[in-house]
């Protein structure tokens, strides 16, 4: 098992390499070059060519890429053009609370797909699994961040019952488990957890349904078993590929936070990425982009070996 | 194969498993006959169908100019005479933008799928038909572009390039391009295993005939199938981006933007602010059951 997880963390490697190739062509595929962006137009010339030179643009594209990587591994990201304080710490206590709301939405957006998946799949009646085919039909076609406003104009304009937005009371500095907290996470929760809930729904219900028509289950009612016992048996056999479809929408759900921490101005990545594209903030879309998908990379490893741990069947080369 | 039922598939995105009989003469007139005897699709086909024409013809619908900007009829409500749907917050007719709207909408969702299924298409059935190394190149660049959550590469790719049409439209094909390899590639990799392409190869048929006449028509319907059911995610991430501002820019028409500029009417006007969202809901889930639909109908499971 251990050996298994090694050798996928070795196969990452040349995938990173892609990966932090792509982050660094970022900065140059912004329209002039990356200096055009911190100095005001009417710069002085020799201005610029020492920011060139401090910034070291002037070197030619490899050398800078190497440079870029050898002083990004060591965990230095380079400085914020807006703010001035290091790429790492401002990128650092945004994905702190982006993870917080990722985990409430996903907790949410799980245990009800998982709940209503099984339920559509054990219908007896047509209505139950139409229903829940509607729910989770929706859950995949609604824009996030349109239902992101339905919900403030429901919720804060009219009904005046939750916060627009922020992450907490004001002059608030970090998350804390609190009530006023809390309420300021309810809608951005809901409203992030809208699209996993439909796709896992769908996978859980398919799967489930799937799985009841199985051999071992007829079998395991000829022995007497009664429905909850089977249920038992047939949640485990769906485990696997459940777990990979949440692997890969827990995932999504950290892109797609971007839009909803917009909406309800939510201090996460998302929000500091998009303040980070219009104020041409490089290092700090740079920064961000690495670290978002360096995540993505180790949740996907990590959905993968504990699928082989839960799964014998799988057993990969 | 080591393991066969779908649902033991273990391949992790669900779309790989899909399942493949060879086409047989009839399949096009059985597909045409289900399609057929299935009111939702037919329903969601018409809906949509309504959607594009009037926004293809919508200069010809004697609507009220869209860009008509009035300071005094600002944010008029629904059902005001004159302007049914009301007026924006720069006194713009809401029913004729939302109708104008469609025209960029569906333009900025359907162009990225259609460009990326031809890239990404022929990438993979490059990789699945030929194996080896160009398979192991083609997908480990893939896997790359897999690192990332597709709303991320998008709004980094796009954000970096700057906002505007022409890059939001750049963006979302390089986010659709990998998946549509994937799928394109697994289904060629099955089809390359039948019979008929070995008795092919075997009379002495060239790569590119062997692709052309046996290998095509097996895999376009998975193919094309698992592409229209993106069209509705690169609808809303085409409308995210313009909504984000990264992608059209204003005074165009774009349901998208519409949702960011009116955003400050919420107060004022809520339902007004929202009509713009309903146009992207209502054509998603019409293009998420039509592919539904098509998937049954085409007999392709995914």
């Amino acid at each position: 098992m251990l050996l298994y997880a090694l050798r996928r963390l070795i196969y990452l490697v040349p995938v990173a390499f892609g990966v932090s190739l792509l982050v660094f062509a970022l900065v140059h595929l912004a329209p002039g070059d990356p200096i055009s962006a911190i100095v005001p137009p009417d710069a002085p010339q020799e201005v610029v060519d020492k920011l060139k030179e401090y910034y070291g643009f002037d070197k030619p594209l490899p050398v800078q890429y190497l440079r870029w990587l050898a002083v990004t591994l060591t965990g230095d990201f380079g400085t914020s053009i807006g703010t001035g304080r290091p790429v790492a710490t401002e990128v650092a206590s945004a994905f702190g609370n982006t993870i917080i709301l990722a985990i409430s939405a996903t907790t949410l957006a799980f245990s009800l797909a998982i709940f209503l998946g099984t339920a559509a799949a054990y219908a007896k009646t047509r209505i139950v699994d139409r229903l829940v085919t509607l729910i989770s039909l929706v859950g995949v076609s609604v824009p996030h961040f349109w239902l992101a406003i339905v919900l403030v104009i429901i919720f804060s304009v009219e009904l005046g019952m939750l916060p627009p937005m922020g992450l907490g009371p004001e002059n608030a500095t970090g998350w804390r488990l609190d009530w006023p907290h809390i309420q300021h996470m309810i809608l951005p929760t809901i409203a992030l957890s809208v699209i996993p809930l439909g796709v896992m729904t769908r996978t859980v219900r398919a799967t489930i349904k799937d799985i009841l028509n199985a051999e071992f289950v007829t079998a395991l009612q000829a022995k007497g078993m009664n429905d909850r016992q089977i249920l038992f048996h047939v949640l485990k056999n769906a485990a696997p590929t459940c777990l990979a479809v949440m692997g890969l929408q827990a995932g999504n759900l950290i892109g797609g936070s971007i839009l909803i921490e917009t909406v309800f101005a939510w201090p996460g990545t998302g929000f500091l990425l998009n303040s980070a594209i219009f104020r041409r903030d490089l290092p700090i879309l740079q920064g961000t982009t690495l670290v978002l998908a360096f995540f993505f990379m180790m949740l996907n490893l990590t959905v993968d070996v504990i699928q082989t741990m839960v799964d014998p069947r799988i057993k990969r080369g | 194969m080591a393991i066969q039922s779908p649902s033991l598939d273990i391949a992790g995105t669900a779309p790989l498993g899909a399942a493949l009989t060879p086409v047989s003469r009839g399949y096009w007139q059985s597909v045409r006959r289900r399609l057929g005897r299935d009111p939702v699709t037919l329903i969601c086909g018409a809906v949509l169908l309504l959607i594009v024409t009037s926004a293809v013809f919508a200069p010809l619908l004697g609507l009220a100019d869209p860009y008509k900007t009035s300071m005094i009829r600002r944010l008029y409500p629904l059902g005001s005479p004159n302007f049914l749907l009301g007026t924006d917050e720069l006194g713009r007719d809401m029913f004729s933008r939302l109708i104008y709207g469609g025209r960029l909408s569906l333009f900025m969702g359907v162009t990225p799928v259609a460009c990326a299924l031809l890239i990404g298409g022929s990438l993979g059935i490059a990789a699945g038909f030929s194996g080896g190394w160009v398979n192991m190149m083609i997908m480990r660049i893939m896997d790359v572009f897999y690192a990332f959550p597709s709303v991320l590469l998008a709004i980094s790719l796009s954000g970096a390039m700057g906002a505007g049409a022409e890059n939001t439209l750049l963006a979302l094909t390089l986010v659709f391009i990998p998946p549509i390899c994937r799928v394109s590639e697994s289904v060629t990799t099955q089809v390359r295993g039948f019979d008929f392409v070995d008795a092919a190869r075997a009379s002495g048929a060239g790569a590119l005939t062997i692709v052309r006449v046996h290998v095509l028509g097996n895999v376009l319907g998975p193919i094309l199938v698992y592409a229209t059911s993106l069209i509705s995610v690169a609808i809303i991430l085409a409308a995210g981006l313009s909504f984000l501002g990264l992608g059209v820019k204003p005074p165009e028409p774009e349901w998208g933007l519409m949702l960011n500029t009116l955003r400050q009417a919420i107060y004022v006007n809520p339902v007004l602010a929202a009509l713009p969202g309903v146009m992207i809901f209502i054509t998603s889930i019409c293009f998420n059951l039509m592919s539904d639909g098509l998937r049954a109908a085409m007999d392709v499971k995914a």
